[in-house]
């Protein structure tokens, strides 16, 4: 079964914005929103929910410092204990670097592998690509098809209005996971 | 007026009056054509230089590292002084892309890709040296701590043989691995978006290839969010970690109890020296870089004045810390630490100071004239003399606090091998031939970040915005638009 989706094309950033803003005053729910660079100020027009990477990110910071302290802290005061240059065999200040060290590793390990399987993104992901342009010079707002077919004239003129270049159906074999879907 | 935020006193950071389109073609293009004889003889070349360098290491590692030219104190012959030098190099790329982002310095978008790489390239080719200089590279594995049994006595035994978490040789490993890790990491993340922008342009093979490059993104409002968060904490988490690891390569001089390594002044003096080659170096690559592949649109004349100026300060610190090592050897009273300085200077390796000091110290102050920071053949001399010069640099530290120790009749002159000559030249060779390969099959200006300061910083835009706020001016008088001004600033 095909999926379809409707695509207003738009040449730049501002109109885009505003147009996110006013179909989402008139009630549209917007499917998704592709943009070949980061769209500052997109995220609260869409309604989009805000990232938790970096709490993520966090929790495994700590998770390093607490495993590189208590690792080193084991080998030198029990599993095997030495002097070295006359020192307690627990010495905090020499345990910083490599503490800090494998904070910043499991941070950013943990925040990338985090980021790759929320985003789905994998050597193996070959996704169908809604409009090949938007990774060049087009702002897409997708509309689900599924959702609002006996509207789609009304959507093409309401796009096309708010300064839309182009408006394109598209029929997908794959489902196109939403906004919120890939947010949840 | 325009939702976007311009400068009205910057010059513009792209020139030539870019379309997204065009930004798009001229960068991408690059990667999609098939390779020139040009370039087929280039990698030709750096590539030969690569295999000469691989092949002096497998004799390294077949007959042992005596084929080079240590002696009794001279322990780390160029090996270290190698190490020490490419690792510096590999800071300039994580500091423009992690330090400026943080500092908002929105000209590092045209350079910062190709720095990145030049970062990665630069660290693996650091961390060869070490590796090699264990000479039973075949257990190097075991500087990393983890269970074992080579403490065990008899069969059944799993006691652990451990490394020293209070060396700073085991530090180093950590802050090497950790650096080199969060840098491929940093900069594959930010590939991916512009990876895709090439898979969306080429049909067939490529395609493939460049779909499963670019791991399948998007470029969705969600993907681009995540995006933004993980670039920016990750640029938090590499500045704190560039600034270590260099203090850290430093620690491994300034904890031992030798004289003219032992001083605390070792780690900012480090750093700095590292930002100052690091930028050196990739100067001198984007300077070719921009006019072979057409790049001066997006690393124009202001992006080679802003790096001569960080090159200027960076220089000047190294210079302070030279004077300071040389005062502090002085009030310190210190006989050894005397002498080693008295050494340095006027000993038997004196010429390897001059060169250090001539390098480093005073040909940089050249850029205190506009004329010289503008000038890009100046440029290009000076970056090559600071890449020499900074080389001479870990050198001096190393060779000439080395080669007189405590007793004097282990004092010695050393002088490399063709073999150390030879491993130094080809890691250059593999540094090139991944540069090369990378210029060549990847975008090598972040294109979407371009994109992203196009409205702010593009030549045209900010002409046409200046144009449109004299108009305003001209119809309001000259009270109303201030105030008008401010307010659009405001927002």
């Amino acid at each position: 079964m095909a999926y379809r989706y409707l695509l207003g094309l738009f040449d730049d950033e501002v109109p885009l914005l505003d147009a996110v803003g006013k179909l989402r005053h008139d009630g549209w729910h917007i499917h998704d929103v592709l943009t070949p660079f980061p769209v500052h100020g997109l995220d609260p027009v869409l309604g989009l929910k805000e990232t938790r990477l970096h709490t993520a990110g966090f929790v495994f910071g700590a998770t390093g410092t607490a495993f590189a302290l208590l690792a080193m802290t084991y080998i030198s005061t029990v599993d095997w204990p030495n002097v070295f240059g006359g020192k307690p065999y627990f010495s905090l200040p020499a345990f910083i670097p490599i503490a800090f060290e494998v904070t910043v590793l499991f941070a950013s390990v943990g925040m990338v592998i985090t980021y790759y399987l929320r985003n789905r993104l994998s050597v193996f992901a070959h996704p169908e690509i809604l409009e090949p342009r938007t990774s060049n010079d087009r702002f897409a707002i997708v509309f689900d098809l599924g959702k609002y077919n006996d509207d789609a004239g009304k959507l093409e003129e309401a796009l096309l209005r708010m300064g839309a270049v182009e408006v394109k159906v598209r029929e997908m074999n794959q489902r196109q996971r939403s906004h919120n879907e890939q947010s949840a | 007026m325009s939702h976007q935020y311009y400068s009205p006193v910057r010059d513009p950071l792209i020139l030539g009056n870019k379309t997204y389109a065009q930004i798009t073609e001229d960068i991408s293009s690059q990667a999609e054509r098939g390779p020139t004889l040009r370039f087929m003889l280039a990698i030709t070349f750096t590539g030969l230089i690569a295999l000469m360098g691989v092949l002096a290491i497998l004799y390294t590692i077949w007959k042992g590292i005596g084929v080079w030219g240590e002696n009794k104190t001279v322990g780390w012959a160029w090996d270290i002084t190698n190490f020490v030098w490419w690792v510096g190099i590999g800071h300039a790329g994580t500091l423009i892309s992690a330090i400026l982002l943080l500092f908002r310095q929105r000209w590092r978008t045209g350079v910062n890709r190709a720095a990145e790489a030049m970062t990665i390239f630069a660290v693996i080719c650091a961390g060869l040296f070490p590796m090699i200089h264990m000479g039973r590279i075949w257990d190097a594995f075991f500087i990393f701590p983890y269970p074992n049994s080579r403490a065990a006595e008899g069969f059944i035994d799993w006691r652990s043989l451990w490394p020293n978490f209070n060396s700073p040789l085991l530090w180093d490993v950590f802050a090497i691995s950790t650096y080199f890790t969060v840098s491929l990491l940093f900069w594959y993340t930010g590939l991916l978006p512009d990876l895709a922008t090439i898979r969306d342009r080429t049909k067939g093979i490529k395609q493939k290839i460049y779909a499963s490059l670019s791991f399948g993104w998007r470029g969705t409002a969600k993907q681009w969010q995540r995006f933004e968060s993980i670039s920016l904490v990750l640029a938090g988490l590499a500045t704190p970690l560039v600034l270590s690891v260099h203090s850290v390569v430093s620690f491994d001089f300034a904890t031992s109890v030798i004289p003219g390594w032992h001083t605390t002044i070792f780690p900012p003096y480090f750093v700095s020296g590292a930002i100052f080659s690091g930028f050196a170096m990739v100067l001198t690559l984007m300077l070719v870089a921009r006019v072979v592949m057409k790049l001066e649109d997006y690393i124009t004349i202001n992006h080679i004045e802003s790096m001569n100026k960080v090159i200027l300060l960076t220089g000047s610190i190294v210079g302070i810390a030279y004077l300071t090592e040389l005062f502090m050897a002085w009030y310190s009273g210190n006989l050894y630490e005397q002498y080693a300085f008295m050494n340095r200077a006027t000993g038997p390796y004196w010429w390897s100071y001059a060169a250090m000091m001539t390098c480093n110290v005073i040909s940089p102050q050249i850029f205190w004239f506009k004329g010289a920071r503008r000038n890009v053949v100046i440029t290009f001399i000076m970056s090559i003399f600071i890449n020499i010069g900074m080389w001479f640099e870990r050198f001096v530290i190393i060779v000439t606090s080395l080669h007189r120790d405590y007793i004097p009749s282990s004092w010695l002159y050393y002088t490399p091998t063709w073999v150390e000559v030879a491993i130094f030249v080809g890691t250059i060779g593999i540094f090139m031939t991944l540069f090369l390969l990378f210029a060549k099959y990847f975008p090598v200006v972040a294109i979407a970040e371009v994109k992203s300061i196009l409205k702010s910083s593009g030549d045209q835009y900010i002409a046409a915005q200046a144009k449109e706020d004299a108009e305003e001016r001209n119809e309001q008088g000259g009270a109303a638009f201030a105030g008008a001004y401010r307010k659009d600033k405001d927002q």
